[in-house]
């Protein structure tokens, strides 16, 4: 049973993993740019909805709302003024240097309106948790709502991206960017979008991550980022089904490791299998090959 | 005597699609040889074949008496063939110079450490490739641009010095990409001359890509025709221009 | 080309030397404040490790995020050698030689067995994969404990009590809370003699034929394996030497310590030498040496700002990559100040 258990706990943290890595992989498939500050998004969607309950009296469901109309402005606002004038430079560094800029940025502006003290974040979730099997198996309502919005968010975003003609504009942008403009796509519109919706899920991310783990400080974002990102690479990075399914793999590799490995080595262990992966398959497991052009 | 290049029944699908099927030629000693076709007829992927960037499904390659099928790039360059690119790949931040000296790598070497300390090896070595270097710009005109950008300098330059470069490691083939493309007839014309000039002065046989019929007709002993990974016709120029079916094909395209 | 790249070299040299003599007699006269005093050996451990750096990234091309992984493992092994020959060697110049030999070998060895699977990754793969080892390094050796006493070496992962120790015996290295005690034997002189030796080996291995051929690999790999490099045994040359020259960075920068913990080396230091490459300039050696001294000195500086510190150098950092490296920044730079540019070029030649 507790093994049980510790599968869910994992799927449900890859669940969070995933959604964050959907962000990273969209914003890779589209701009091409590892987009550091993506973890610290993360972080301020957690803080507007903490200080959205704790201070202006939200209830959950308005508060994560505000979180997500914050993230999605602040991508667009940081791609259009720190991103978009380097997306064409002659390095890809450049764009990833200023990324790292970004991240400092959002921790340092938080840390200066709520300080350093980590603040105790209040679940959103509230409903108790199932119990099943005579209490032998008990699953949190965090756990139970954190993989529903998992499994919500990868279908919508495939509808959203298979069925409309945004998508099918993100689509044909990742696949060329230089087409794309010829065919009338309004390409910068096309990344802001992406920035947007990434940002977005970014701040459900937050949230979600939060109320299973209740610890809020300004460097909350960046190792689970940094996770994320991996998860995305695993998965192989572009792939919006990579990123879910890497995400879940993570997280599950993760807590599992945790359990009865190691608590101080499970990051070490779920570097270690990225790499393993990525010398197999050294793009992915859902990554495209591709061959070099000569 | 045997033969320069022997390829012998060469065959690779991408994906479902047959790039390169049943291909066979013969390059003689000190011959002109030109492999033409229409566009995506599989030309480019025959040189990537032969140089090892690709590893063929069937078949052989035989350098010189020597078998070299499925080698990496690195080993076909040292077993003697060289290669300019259709698109032009020059090491666009280093100087003019310094792309031939890299071409001399394999034949000049000193060891590591003797690099970084400096010792007499090191200074010998490199006043010998340097010297060496200089006369192969000078042979392609380019010794005033030796200090140069090579990303920096025009179209014609680059193509030259590609040709330097590959000359540089001292092949027993050369392999020509497409060597007038973008061209003017004035530069293609001078680029006939110095195809010849190279081939009298460094004794050289060479297997040229090429589109612009001019040239080929010009300068090429022998030719072989490849249409949709296919041969469809072979032997020398003369011949094979007559051909019906390389007339439709041409005509058709 | 040949004369002017000597003069930048010699430049190099002469510019690094100058501000060695100079900082060195204010330190003597006692006319330096203790903060910048507190600085001499940091600066010397972030030129090398950028110099270093420089080597995989501006002139191999190949990003790597994990050159804190390689001064981890080197802090670690010339720490733990020092700690061990403490009572040896006596001499502190000289056990801080053998210290940082001990750090750079065994870092390169690390660089040796991470690049041989790694470096057939491209691009970004690389990037994550070389991040994710410095992650692991850093991981790792937080679980690890070693103690000596009376029988020899003991090992664990798991705890110091797990040592089994005799009661005499001594904790070495101590899981999370690392190695106490170091003998401080780091010396403003011994980074300056680091730095020379650092910009000694990547200034002539640039300017040689595996120089040329590491160079070429980078401007296109597919026509330098047509010309016969072998492109692995390059880029692994470059990954190690650039991981032995970190290690060596590490031991001096533990020698400098009280307490050598492995979280110092995180993805952010990583991160922070990168910075210092990419501000100083892809394979200008001199730009990084300059951009890590500015980059290391300046938030000291500013340290009356505050909270407000690492506010302003992040907005400083992300203008200065708009300012450098965006095309219609640089476009606009080029129409208001290009002629301006161009005839102090032409008067100074």
């Amino acid at each position: 049973m507790s093994f049980l258990s510790y599968l869910l706990n994992g799927i449900s943290l890859g669940s969070v993993y995933a959604i964050i890595a959907l962000g990273y992989t969209m914003v890779y498939g589209i701009a091409k740019m590892l987009n550091f500050a993506h973890g610290d998004v993360i972080m301020v969607g957690a803080y507007v909805a903490f200080t959205a309950i704790m201070s202006a009296g939200f209830s959950s469901l308005p508060a994560v709302l505000l979180a997500i109309l914050v993230c999605t402005v602040l991508g667009v606002v940081i791609e259009t003024i720190a991103y978009r004038p380097l997306l064409e430079a002659s390095s890809s560094l450049a764009v990833l240097i200023t990324a790292i800029g970004v991240s400092y940025f959002l921790q340092n502006v938080v840390l200066l309106i709520f300080g350093a003290n980590p603040k105790s974040f209040q679940s959103v979730v509230h409903f108790k948790g199932i119990s099943l099997a005579g209490g032998a198996l008990t699953i949190s309502g965090e756990t139970i709502v954190t993989i529903l919005c998992g499994i919500l968010v990868m279908v919508v975003l495939t509808t959203f991206i298979g069925h409309t003609k945004q998508g099918q504009a993100m689509l044909a942008v990742s696949e060329d960017k230089g087409a794309a403009q010829l065919m009338g796509i309004n390409v910068n519109g096309t990344i802001a979008l992406t920035f947007a919706i990434g940002s977005g899920l970014a701040a459900i991310a937050g949230v979600l991550l939060c109320s299973c783990y209740p610890v809020l400080t300004p460097y909350t974002g960046s190792m689970p980022g940094i996770k994320a990102f991996t998860a995305a690479v695993f998965g192989g990075i572009g792939s919006i089904p990579g990123a879910f399914l890497g995400g879940l793999i993570l997280g599950v590799i993760e807590i599992l490791a945790k359990a009865y490995i190691s608590s101080q080595l499970s990051d070490a262990i779920v570097f270690a299998v990225l790499i393993i992966v990525l010398l197999v398959k050294p793009t992915g497991l859902l990554g495209k090959k591709t061959r070099e052009k000569v | 005597m045997s033969s320069m290049l022997e390829v012998n029944n060469l065959g690779i699908s991408f994906g479902g699609l047959r790039a390169v099927n049943e291909f066979s030629m013969t390059v003689e000693k000190g011959e002109l040889y030109g492999l033409i076709g229409p566009n995506g007829a599989g030309k480019t992927t025959v040189f990537n074949l032969l140089t090892g960037v690709y590893r063929p499904d069937t078949g052989k390659v035989v350098l010189d008496g020597k078998d070299i099928t499925g080698m990496r790039t690195a080993a076909v360059s040292r077993a003697g063939i060289a290669r300019t690119f259709q698109n032009i790949r020059l090491f666009g931040k280093m100087p003019v110079l310094d792309n031939v000296k890299a071409g001399l790598h394999n034949h000049y070497g000193y060891s590591t450490p003797a690099g970084i300390l400096r010792l007499p090896s090191y200074r010998k070595q490199e006043k010998r490739m340097d010297e060496k270097a200089m006369e192969l710009l000078k042979v392609f005109d380019l010794e005033k641009d030796a200090e140069k950008t090579a990303g920096g300098l025009p179209y014609g330059k680059q193509r030259r010095l590609e040709i330097a470069r590959a000359l540089a490691t001292e092949p027993k083939l050369l392999l020509l990409d497409e060597p007038a493309a973008g061209m003017n007839p004035k530069e293609t014309q001078e680029l006939m001359d110095m195809i010849r000039f190279v081939r009298k002065e460094f004794d050289m046989t060479i297997l040229l890509i090429e589109h612009d019929m001019r040239l080929v007709s010009g300068i090429c002993e022998r030719l072989t025709v490849l249409n949709f990974g296919e041969i469809l016709a072979q032997g020398s120029t003369q011949e094979v221009l007559t051909h019906p079916e390389v007339i439709t094909a041409y005509l058709g395209e | 080309m040949k004369k002017k790249k000597l003069r930048v070299n010699l430049l190099t040299y002469g510019i690094v030397t100058a501000a060695f003599i100079v900082m060195q007699s204010l330190a003597v006269t006692g006319s330096l404040s203790s903060l910048m005093k507190g600085l001499l050996v940091p600066i010397c451990v972030y030129i090398v490790l950028a110099v270093s750096l420089n080597l995989v990234v501006g002139i191999s091309g190949e990003l790597s995020l994990g050159h804190a992984g390689f001064m981890c493992v080197g802090a670690f092994s010339g720490a733990f050698f020092s700690k061990c020959m403490q009572d040896t060697i006596t001499s502190g110049g000289l056990r801080l030689f053998l210290a940082m030999l001990v750090g750079a070998l065994v870092a390169a060895f690390f660089g040796l067995i991470i690049g041989i699977p790694v470096l057939r990754l491209r691009g970004d793969y690389l990037a994550i994969v070389t991040l994710a080892f410095g992650e692991i390094i850093k991981n790792v050796i937080n679980v690890i404990y070693i103690g000596v006493d009376g029988d020899g070496f003991h090992f664990s992962m798991k705890d110091q009590f797990s040592l089994g120790m005799a009661p005499d015996g001594k904790v070495l290295i101590n899981g999370a809370q690392g190695i106490t005690g170091t003998p401080k034997d780091a010396t403003f002189l011994a980074g300056f003699i680091l730095i020379l030796v650092t910009l000694f080996i990547v200034l002539n291995l640039i300017d040689s034929r595996d120089g040329r051929a590491i160079m070429a690999i980078r401007d296109s790999r597919i026509a330098a394996e047509s010309i016969g490099i072998n492109v692995t045994r390059y880029k692994l040359m470059c990954f190690t030497i650039s991981a032995a020259l970190a290690g060596a960075a590490g031991t001096l920068y533990a020698h400098n310590l009280a307490t050598l913990t492995a979280s110092k080396f995180n993805f952010n230091t990583s991160i922070l030498v990168l910075v210092f490459v990419v501000l100083g300039g892809m394979g200008n050696i001199l730009g990084s040496v300059i951009a890590a001294t500015v980059l290391t000195v300046l938030p000291e500086m500013l340290r009356f700002l505050n909270n407000y510190r690492m506010l302003i150098y992040s907005i400083i950092l992300i203008a200065m990559m708009i300012y450098n490296w965006s095309p219609q920044v640089l476009e606009w730079r080029e129409r208001h100040f290009g002629r301006l540019l161009r005839r102090d070029r032409k008067e100074a030649e």
